[in-house]
């Protein structure tokens, strides 16, 4: 899959089950958006084989739009119109929309129907984006980097939107650089980096990160001591026995396993 | 076509809503026509054997307020909206695009036939220009024929305009020069004729010159065929460079 002359991703093998919230992670330029645009047929690829909702998005028509939601990853919306204009403009180009005031209520959006999108905070703007892309009742959501720039609050709001929308049955599609947002929302998560993927998995098992080795830690006469081990149940077992023995406490003595965030970095790092 | 009216009810409220383009569209005009007509009124114009000044502004100011609704308010709010990220949304949607750009050529059209109203109104009570009534067919023709040309000259035009910010100095380069060349802003007699040839090149004169024949009597037929089949052309091949080079998503970022 290339564009212009530059190559953005290559041998990326994806499959995204239905009901599920599929994590497709990378940092800024892995070539998450070249390839989200493939899939929602934006974007024509150079060569392989897409098929989304068992059509090829390049070639799909009308019926598969009314099937897919998309949330761009910049996109602002017109300025004029309030949120329930907004909502019911692209309530009229599907055949089947959802019902309006319900889909407000959806996004959190219920105190601001009638307010223009232009005295909408960041975070309600980008809701509101989640709502227009909800309206035709898609069973696939596209959504590209939703929490961007927000702030904590605003991000929490958005994650409890998105959450809701497993528990509607849809499968959605989520791009992001932030770990901690894929492991709160995803079923699944795959990571991309320098246009290829680099690891796949649950957020738990992402990475092996379950068989990689523990890091134990503690001070001793003032200096740190850290050793890795794969086997911490015996090692820690070795160290205390001796420290008890020796009638001395190991101060500061921490247990730790890798984070899905050094994970991630390690993952993406070589790049 | 009930997705067309959809589209265009929801460009209405819109437009009427942006103070930016309510002011450029209608109170712009508007202006120019009392500041016009304030300066120049008690002057004749060298034109169909003298006619009053106003009598000459106000099909003028009907002209321009045609190409404002159409060729500048396109060009204007395509390209902010493409910037935007809105029609790549949208395009995003099962829509055809060709509902979206109906809608917004069909706002445009509609917002130039009031034009055409108000100012033929003011003129008419402010300064006593009459209106044509029997040449109605004519005018509304001309007017129409003219909307859709500088409609497709408007899309085409976003091709050439690569962020929010150049849109406006580009469109207003290319009109501003044109309207005072063309006799839109100078009566047409005091132009020399090598800019009076020049203008003729471009399809403001053009427009301006039909529309100026079906308004004002006295000039033969009330539908300048030759000049209107011009702006046509004209309109043609804005079409096909828009059908070409138009797109939805933004050029920047």
């Amino acid at each position: 899959m290339s564009y212009g002359d530059v190559e953005a991703v290559r041998g990326i093998d994806l499959e995204v089950q239905r009901g599920e919230v599929f994590a497709f992670l990378g940092p800024n330029g892995a070539g998450k958006t070249s390839t989200v645009e493939i899939l929602e047929g934006y974007r024509k690829r150079s060569g392989g084989e897409v098929s989304v909702l068992g059509e090829d998005p390049e070639r799909a028509g009308r019926r598969w739009r009314e099937r897919i939601g998309i949330v761009l990853q910049s996109c602002r919306l017109d300025p004029y119109l309030t949120v329930r204009e907004s909502l019911q403009l692209y309530a009229g180009y599907y055949e089947a929309p959802r019902p309006i005031e319900e889909t407000i209520e959806l996004v959190g959006l219920l105190g601001k129907a009638d307010a223009r999108a232009s005295a909408l905070s960041g975070g309600q703007q980008r809701r509101l984006d989640v709502g227009m892309a909800l309206i035709g009742d898609p069973e696939l959501l596209f959504l590209d980097e939703p929490t961007t720039g927000f702030d904590p609050s605003a991000r929490r709001q958005a994650w409890e939107t998105i959450a809701g929308l497993r528990d509607l049955g849809k499968t959605v599609f989520l791009t992001t650089h932030y770990m901690d947002e894929a492991q709160r929302l995803a079923d699944r998560v795959t990571v991309i980096s320098g246009g290829e993927i680099v690891a796949r998995g649950t957020p738990e098992d992402l990475g092996d990160r379950e068989s990689r080795p523990a890091r134990i830690s503690y001070r001793e006469g003032g200096q740190e001591v850290a050793l890795e081990t794969t086997t911490p149940v015996q090692t820690l077992n070795e160290l205390t026995g001796r420290a008890l023995a020796e009638g001395r406490e190991l101060e500061g003595l921490e247990v730790t396993r890798p984070s899905l965030e050094d994970v991630y970095l390690e993952l993406t790092e070589q790049t | 076509m009930s997705l067309v009216l959809h589209q265009f009810r929801y460009d209405q409220k819109a437009f009427w809503r942006n103070p930016a383009s309510v002011f450029f569209t209608v109170g712009f005009p508007v202006i120019l026509l009392l500041i016009f007509a304030t300066i120049f009124g008690d002057q004749t114009v060298d034109v169909r054997g003298g006619i009053k000044t106003t009598t000459y502004y106000v099909p003028a100011i009907i002209t321009l307020s045609v190409i404002s609704a159409t060729m500048q308010s396109l060009a204007m709010s395509l390209v902010i909206a493409r910037e935007d990220g809105r029609l790549k949304r949208g395009r995003g949607t099962p829509m055809p695009p060709w509902v979206f750009i109906a809608g917004r050529i069909g706002n445009s059209i509609v917002v130039a036939l009031m034009m055409l109203i108000l100012i033929a109104a003011l003129g008419r009570l402010a300064y006593g220009v009459g209106i044509p009534w029997s040449r109605l067919p004519a005018i509304v023709l001309t007017l129409v024929v003219g909307a859709a040309a500088f409609c497709c000259l408007g899309i085409a035009l976003t091709a050439a305009i690569p962020s929010q910010d150049a849109a406006a100095p580009i469109v207003n380069a290319l009109l501003l020069p044109l309207y005072f060349l063309s006799g839109v802003f100078i009566p047409d007699d005091q132009l020399p004729s090598g800019v009076v040839h020049f203008a003729d090149a471009f399809p403001i004169r053009h427009f301006f010159e039909a529309f100026f024949d079906a308004y004002v009597p006295g000039g033969g037929a009330a539908v300048s065929w030759g000049n209107l089949a011009v702006v046509a052309i004209w309109g043609v091949v804005g079409a096909l460079l828009a059908v070409r080079y138009f797109r939805w998503t933004p050029r920047s970022g």
